[in-house]
């Protein structure tokens, strides 16, 4: 008799527990959209602190160029191979330049570059919101009258939506250098049968549509950094923790949107 | 009568923070709050700052109402103005020199020329004891005691007429500690300034204060003058200004439970004095919950 009400409590217990990380996940999934809200309603108003946001861009966009272009490079060298290993014997390589050209504009520099943003972007924002936080700066600019959302968030919202963009731009002409160089060093390919097979099928609007997505990509890794900066809780544990869903759940939300993107653009 | 505080009830889940909370602070007055870490004083010191709203009760600032259940956070930024704070660790931001943390509330709240901003940097900073020079130093560059410095020149330099300190001695040593209570008074005198201070630091607190209010588990059991708290015979009270671990048991349950002291055998602390009107409390007896001995493991048949 005593195990089916075991069994009854803990199912109950799950469903207990279930309901409550769901409300978690409602509240967190509003207060995500606050902030959003409260961010884009300050767009405007950086015209009057242009210096932070130009400033934000340099550090946040310009010095990432390194990174982006290690990856890029060996994201076209890497893209350049595989397609050469799964065409051989069955595709002809004066398709290759068109493969490689396609995928790395639409899906492979946008996402990738995106990522690794994120990885080094969201973090930044979340430990930095966080640890101000954590030291009281925060309470500072609120009684201050200082809007944090203003002057610490938007500035970094434009200038991710800015320079994300720049950096994918950038990082396609590094994934076609990696490309060529690998075609001309490593792989049984002409240059010229590979540089004719990327004018076959190219399209100006996946690079317009890959370059623009990543513009709705830039404002997601800047809210979600600073939405775990600002619910950070606990010391150096929380700023942590912070830092690692920020990075988590940006990525997650980027490849969200890319397909949902890819739905509308198809 | 300037700020009044009426019935303010705080609570996070199932823990009681502030329990009917009643203060009252007159212009020009240094009121100190003091009481035990944890005791609620940082909590009613963010009711007071609007960075917290309660649950029940309200504040009023002049007799009008700035903080109750039902005040939103923009409501509070019309009186926000008047009111300065320094921190606890002076909150500067980290990723602005001396003269930008002055500068920044002046360059986005006021219509001040670039020169008026500097005059405005330079007077507070001379106020506070620092030189013009600081203005180039990075918050990572200062001392504990010159954080505190700029934090209060930074609250200044707004030229508030209430002035809020979170425990603004207790990461200093004595002599700075001394300069911080020097500078208090002397911006009240100087300015003219309302200064609340919470604190549980009872030297710094019998220097400064006018008026002095103790928290304890979120109630204020006393209010009155530093004269007044000396006198008091609430043996809590007079533990608290002593700086007493425990009055009338000389071993703690760490002691006790660990088994180096024989239950049955404690009696009251000879080490530590009794206060000023409550010698009655040594010579109350003692008396220790009943314990079980611990069972010990037979070693013989199992069940």
């Amino acid at each position: 008799m005593i195990y089916p009400l075991r069994l009854v409590a803990s199912v109950g217990g799950a469903a207990r527990l279930l309901a409550a990380k769901g409300y978690r996940f409602v509240l967190g999934a509003h207060q995500y959209g606050r902030l959003t809200k409260q961010t884009l309603v300050r767009f405007p108003l950086i015209v009057k602190n242009l210096n932070i946001t130009i400033s934000h861009m340099y550090t946040l966009g310009i010095e990432s160029i390194p990174l982006v272009t290690m990856i890029a490079l060996f994201l076209g060298s890497a893209t350049v191979t595989q397609a050469v290993y799964q065409m051989s014997g069955m595709i002809p390589f004066r398709y290759l330049g068109a493969l490689v050209c396609k995928t790395t504009v639409t899906e492979l520099a946008p996402v990738i570059t995106s990522m690794v943003f994120a990885g080094r972007v969201a973090t930044g924002i979340a430990a930095e919101v966080a640890c101000m936080k954590n030291s009281e700066q925060l309470d500072a600019m609120n009684v201050l009258r200082l809007d944090p959302i203003r002057y610490l968030i938007v500035p970094k919202t434009v200038a991710c939506i800015v320079m994300l963009p720049v950096l994918v731009i950038w990082a396609n002409l590094m994934a076609f250098t990696g490309a060529a160089l690998t075609v001309a060093l490593t792989v049984d390919v002409t240059m010229h049968t590979y540089l004719s097979g990327k004018k076959i099928f190219f399209d100006a609007i996946d690079v317009y549509v890959g370059v623009g997505k990543t513009a709705i990509f830039g404002a997601i890794v800047a809210i979600t950094g600073a939405y775990f900066g600002f619910t950070a809780k606990g010391g150096a544990e929380g700023v942590g923790n912070a830092t690692t869903k920020a990075v988590v759940v940006s990525a997650v939300l980027i490849l969200v949107f890319d397909f949902v993107v890819a739905i509308l653009v198809m | 009568m300037l700020l009044k505080i009426e019935h303010l009830r705080k609570h996070f889940g199932n823990q009681i923070v502030l329990h009917d909370v009643n203060l009252v602070i007159n212009k020009g007055e240094v009121l100190c709050i003091i009481g035990q870490s944890g005791s609620g004083k940082t909590v009613l010191f963010r009711h007071i700052i609007g960075l917290m709203f309660p649950d029940g009760g309200r504040i009023l600032l002049e007799n009008e109402v700035i903080s109750s259940p039902t005040t939103k956070p923009s409501d509070f930024n019309k009186v926000r103005k008047r009111f300065g704070i320094l921190f606890q660790g002076a909150a500067l931001f980290d990723s602005m020199n001396v003269g930008e943390n002055l500068a920044f509330p002046l360059r986005e709240l006021t219509n001040f020329t670039e020169k008026e901003i500097n005059r405005k940097i330079g007077d507070s900073l001379e106020k506070v004891g620092l030189k013009e020079e600081f203005k180039t130093k990075m918050p990572s560059e200062l001392s504990g005691g010159m954080r505190s410095r700029v934090g209060l020149a930074r609250a200044i330099v707004m030229e508030p007429e209430i002035m809020l300190y979170d425990e603004p001695t207790s990461a200093l040593d004595p002599i700075m500690t001394d300069k911080v209570n020097d500078l208090i008074l002397s911006l009240r005198e100087r300015l003219n300034m309302t200064s609340i201070v919470v604190t549980h630091d009872i030297g710094s607190a019998y220097k400064i204060a006018d008026k002095m209010a103790m928290i304890h588990e979120g109630k204020i059991i006393f209010s009155g003058t530093p004269g007044e708290i000396r006198q008091s015979r609430n043996p809590y009270i007079q533990q608290f200004i002593l700086g007493q671990r425990k009055r009338v048991y000389a071993l703690d349950e760490a002691e006790t439970y660990a088994g180096k002291v024989e239950l049955g055998k404690l009696k009251p602390s000879t080490k530590t004095q009794p206060a000023v009107g409550s010698e009655n409390l040594v010579n109350k007896k003692f008396e220790m919950p009943a314990r079980k001995p611990p069972r010990l493991p037979t070693g013989g048949k199992g069940r």
